[in-house]
């Protein structure tokens, strides 16, 4: 897709009324993210909280993803939430290989990112494993504000046609957790 | 809850119940493989005992294999509990099979419930029912090796249906220092915690 440096959009006074002149992909991209069909792939506990952050009081409609298919050709974001079983992974990739180009993927919660304390024969280690994925969203389960987060994470990658894998980060951290996670990741690749 | 079933079972079989215990009422009977479907039948026939109620089917595995032989004489233990309805009790009833070909004749004429336990059981462990009408896998799929549950199957061996997709995954851990445990995946397992 288009590099992020060069998309520009200016406004140029002309007369009364003026114009705007914008890359394609920019313009594309900011029509794409507020009309988000999703597909939930719900299939563990944070269904729940999927559920809570559907209804009215979060209410993910302000967001203008509200509007759940249940046929992935209809859908533009496949939402996985909750652990995928091995025995599930090619539903999921069939699934994710009927969608429609353009699509997107949420790893929803720690099972979905990373396969969580599932660590066993029967759990897919993180859906990337799979399936690429556009923004995971740690928690267990995440809380509505953080999958609220990722949604707006994802809105502002499809505005400027970004596709690498980006994490929710806990705003409330406190100082030197940037160092802690590091090592935790440097624990993690450890061979 | 009294030992009623236990002495039943003692007073019909004899020597064949090898061990029985009571613990806070739970009754527990230790018989021999080769009357295990005798002894379900007359906990389930016996108007006494009156057991008509299957709660579960399940399995142990007994060995350890650092030390022990895996084709030990009792490494899997199967259990079933069943429950009287009518005389509110419950019985615990124990065998044990082999590790080299582990056989059990089946005890769904008994409690037909105990179809798809005795399914669990083979994939899980492996043993063999003898006369299941279905003796397929339930949880995992065909094209899976072993059995999950053995003691000596590998903790970190998975048998992924779909390929894993090429390329390194270096993203950050979603688990903070406070969320439970490390991302350990990828460490020898001596060095989990």
């Amino acid at each position: 897709m288009a590099d992020l440096s060069k998309l520009e959009t200016r406004t140029i006074g002309g007369g009364e009324s003026g114009f705007v002149t914008t890359k394609f992909e920019a313009l594309l991209g900011w029509a794409r993210k507020y009309s988000l069909f999703q597909y939930p792939f719900a299939t563990a506990c944070c269904g729940m909280e999927f559920f809570s952050t559907a209804s009215p009081r979060y209410d993910i409609a302000r967001f203008g993803a509200e509007a759940p298919r249940f046929s992935p050709r209809q859908s533009d974001v496949l939402w996985v939430v909750g652990t995928i079983s091995q025995r599930q992974a090619p539903v999921l990739r069939r699934v994710y290989e009927q969608m429609t180009e353009p699509k997107w993927v949420i790893a929803f919660g720690t099972c979905a990112s990373c396969g969580g304390f599932y660590d066993n024969y029967a759990t897919v280690p993180g859906i990337d494993k799979i399936i690429p994925v556009d923004v995971f969203i740690p928690g267990c389960p995440p809380r509505p504000e953080a999958v609220l987060d990722g949604l707006m994470l994802l809105q502002d990658k499809i505005g400027r046609c970004d596709r690498t894998p980006e994490t929710v980060k806990n705003t409330l951290l406190a100082e030197g957790a940037d160092e802690a996670l590091e090592k935790l990741y440097q624990i993690r690749m450890k061979p | 809850m009294s030992k009623l079933i236990l002495e039943r079972l003692k007073a019909q079989f004899g020597a064949d119940v090898l061990e029985v215990s009571s613990f806070r009422g739970d009754d527990v009977a230790l018989v021999k493989p080769a009357r295990w479907v005798d002894v379900a039948r007359f906990v389930h026939d016996d108007p006494r005992c009156a057991c008509t109620y299957f709660v579960d089917l399940s399995a142990v595995d007994l060995c350890d294999p650092r030390t022990d032989d895996l084709d030990m004489d009792d490494r899997f233990e199967v259990y079933v509990i069943a429950y009287s309805v009518e005389h509110k009790h419950r019985v615990r009833i124990k065998t044990r099979v082999s590790g080299d070909e582990p056989r059990l004749a089946t005890v769904i004429p008994v409690w037909s419930g105990a179809n798809w336990m005795e399914r669990e059981v083979f994939d899980m462990y492996g043993v063999h029912f003898e006369g299941h009408p279905d003796p397929r896998r339930i949880l995992t799929y065909d094209e899976f090796k072993g059995h999950p549950l053995r003691k000596d199957y590998p903790a970190n061996r998975a048998q992924p249906l779909v390929e894993y997709r090429d390329g390194t995954f270096n993203k950050l851990g979603p688990f903070l220092q406070d969320e439970g445990m490390p991302l350990n995946r990828s460490a020898a397992p001596d060095e989990r915690n």
